[in-house]
């Protein structure tokens, strides 16, 4: 067997030594088409991170309910009647549904005055259960914590800001433990939310809200209804949610007074749905990204071709001799195939050499603060995309093999062994 | 090994073999019908001017091309409608090659090319090693194993031939023109080789201008137009 591979790598060495400018172009056009799909994929996958982190940034498998108008008639009930929830209708609904992770309400001052010192800021203020911290994803920085059960309880005046608003308001001051007035009631700033990328929101960024307890929300800044702005809850897992949906429909309906089957009493935002669609889309995004880099390394793989039909009929008299020698179709076609993989093989791997110091080049880069790369991410390889492009190039290159050994095979060795 | 046949024991059966090149509008009728039986242990020497059909008939009796029509035999075996791998292994076992222009790949060394149709025939590593000595030693090249055909003189490049065909110790040694591109005294050389051969009991074909080699031959077949027109004993 070493026998056999040494004879093969022999032709295949004094081969290439013949067509040596050629085998230095064609792999260095199959490098470029490596490093295309790579960075191509990288790219894709880079977005597909980002974007996927930044729709999570507001927290993930959550259902996100505006009350409505009902559009059936219930029990005797019109159509056409307004759904009011209250913070009460929110806690019959938390012990009746255990499979929920989190259930609360929001109460929502729009436009509300946010003072410190001589500085006034109009801002969003959400009245709400300490449990939204967590799975709305609203981290404290250092120091700093959201709001809890003994905060609700006691109906203390604390705050947490999202970060921007604090910006507004403190400047280059560290708010925490600062007194700031919210409709001239004085309320201790008790945490600061860590800056994040948020890419879908209701009511707004989080970044320029500031968040109250519940309790707080309707002594200080409540009407006598406390209408429900809007009602969430999440589920544990994505694939609970429909049944999640059902249930609370079945719960409410006969409290609120409405036809559990009735679609138009909640404006819905189911976020697993939202979700599966644009990871759908990220999909699609990646395999186009994966089909043009695939076209590029075609090319590579037709100059490999091309190659190997030159040396093909250049050594036409020697397949001719070997076959005279009594060499079967494999022993013809086998090291035109593998001469084709090798060009192939250390084409593809400079691409991926070229593609990892690229790929690590850019991931010292800050993105914080860059506009263009917080949207984009960063471009990341993965074990997928390296499995999809050695597929890839590993078809490429057989084939590029193939077609020109099927021409070596079917050379006629009587008429290329008749005198020179 | 190789089946015994029974008496006669012909190595080469043809009948009415004839061959037809289709070049779309023309076509040609190399041969028109041949019939020849070649012995084990014979030398035959195949003679004819230029486009007589020798070159088509040494394609045919070494399986490099099929006829047209006409029955062939090769050592019992028919190989008329052979595929192309089944020719292949024919080729392999059966036939050994020594061309004019030698036909040695230039990029190798003298044993790796004497070693090609036993790695083709699938010999195990060792016993190739042993075989390839035997030979290059028998042919007188023992200290030019390692050398490439271009560091060989033609006479050095043609017994290298001659070993590689006898590596897979075939049925019959089939020779074109195997003097053609050699001086006198390389030509003599190769001659006596082959007679050699011939003592120790091989079957020999060669087909040749070289009325010198022919008559070394124990029968001379005269090829003209196609046709056999003669068939005889060389002192004849």
């Amino acid at each position: 067997m070493k026998r056999d591979l040494s004879v093969v790598l022999h032709l295949f060495l004094s081969s290439a030594r013949l067509q040596k400018k050629r085998a230095t172009l064609t792999i260095a056009s199959l490098a470029w088409g490596t490093v295309t799909i790579l960075m191509l994929l990288a790219f894709g996958e880079g977005l597909k991170r980002q974007m996927m982190s930044n729709e999570q940034a507001m927290g993930n498998n959550l259902a996100i309910m505006w009350p409505g108008e009902t559009s059936k008639p219930y029990k005797g009930l019109p159509e056409g009647r307004p759904v009011r929830p209250k913070l009460e209708d929110i806690d019959y609904a938390r012990e009746r549904l255990p499979e929920l992770d989190a259930i609360w309400g929001e109460l929502t001052s729009w436009r509300t005055a946010l003072t410190y010192g001589r500085k006034t800021v109009n801002g969003r203020v959400i009245g709400t259960r300490w449990d939204y911290g967590d799975a709305r994803k609203h981290f404290p920085k250092a120091r700093g914590r959201f709001i809890n059960p003994n905060d609700e309880d006691e109906k203390r005046r604390v705050v947490f800001l999202g970060n921007e608003m604090a910006k507004d308001i403190f400047g280059p001051e560290d708010p925490l433990g600062k007194t700031v007035l919210i409709n001239n009631s004085p309320f201790t700033v008790i945490g600061v939310m860590q800056r994040k990328r948020q890419s879908s929101t209701y009511g707004g960024p989080d970044a320029t809200h500031a968040v109250i307890p519940q309790s707080t929300f309707k002594a200080v800044l409540g009407d006598k209804d406390n209408r429900l702005n809007v009602v969430v809850f999440r589920v544990r897992n994505a694939d609970d949610m429909p049944a999640a949906l059902k249930h609370f429909n079945e719960v409410m309906g006969p409290r609120l007074g409405f036809d559990p089957e009735d679609p138009r009493v909640w404006g819905l935002w189911d976020t697993v749905k939202g979700q599966k669609m644009s990871a759908k889309i990220m999909i699609g995004l990646e395999l186009f990204f994966g089909v043009i880099g695939a076209l590029t390394l075609i090319i590579g793989g037709v100059g490999v071709a091309n190659i190997m039909y030159a040396v093909v009929k250049e050594r036409t008299k020697e397949i001719g001799v070997k076959m005279a020698l009594g060499a079967r179709r494999g022993w013809i076609t086998g090291p035109f195939i593998l001469e084709g993989l090798i060009y192939t093989l250390v084409g593809g791997l400079f691409g991926a050499l070229i593609a990892i110091v690229i790929v690590t080049g850019l991931s010292f880069l800050p993105i914080e603060g860059n506009d263009v790369l917080e949207f984009l991410g960063r471009p990341t390889l993965s074990w997928p995309i390296g499995i999809a492009t050695i597929a890839i190039l590993g078809t490429c290159g057989l084939l590029a093999g193939y077609f020109p050994a099927r021409r070596a095979a079917s050379i006629n060795p009587a008429s290329t062994l008749r005198y020179e | 090994m190789k089946t015994e046949v029974p008496v006669p024991e012909n190595i080469i059966d043809m009948s009415g073999i004839r061959k037809v090149y289709d070049t779309g509008k023309v076509k040609v009728e190399a041969l028109k019908g041949i019939d020849l039986a070649v012995e084990k242990g014979e030398f035959v020497a195949i003679v004819g001017p230029s486009g007589s059909g020798k070159s088509t008939l040494m394609n045919l009796v070494g399986c490099l091309d099929t006829p047209t029509d006409g029955r062939y035999r090769l050592g019992g075996e028919d190989v008329s409608k052979f595929t192309r791998d089944e020719l292949a292994d024919v080729r392999n076992r059966r036939v050994g090659f020594v061309f004019q222009g030698f036909n040695l790949l230039p990029q190798i060394t003298a044993f790796e090319n004497v070693e090609m149709p036993l790695l083709f025939g699938g010999v195990p590593p060792k016993k190739r090693r042993e075989r390839v000595a035997e030979l290059l030693s028998r042919v007188g090249l023992a200290d030019r194993m390692d050398h490439k055909p271009t560091e060989l003189s033609g006479g050095q490049m043609q017994r290298v031939a001659i070993a590689r065909a006898l590596a897979m110790q075939p049925d019959v040694i089939l020779a074109d023109e195997p003097t053609g591109n050699l001086d006198t005294s390389a030509g003599g050389d190769i001659m006596a080789l082959f007679s050699e051969l011939w003592q120790q009991g091989s079957t020999l074909v060669v087909i040749t201008h070289d009325m010198t080699l022919a008559r070394r031959a124990g029968r001379i077949v005269e090829i003209r137009d196609g046709r056999i027109v003669r068939d005889g004993e060389a002192a004849a």
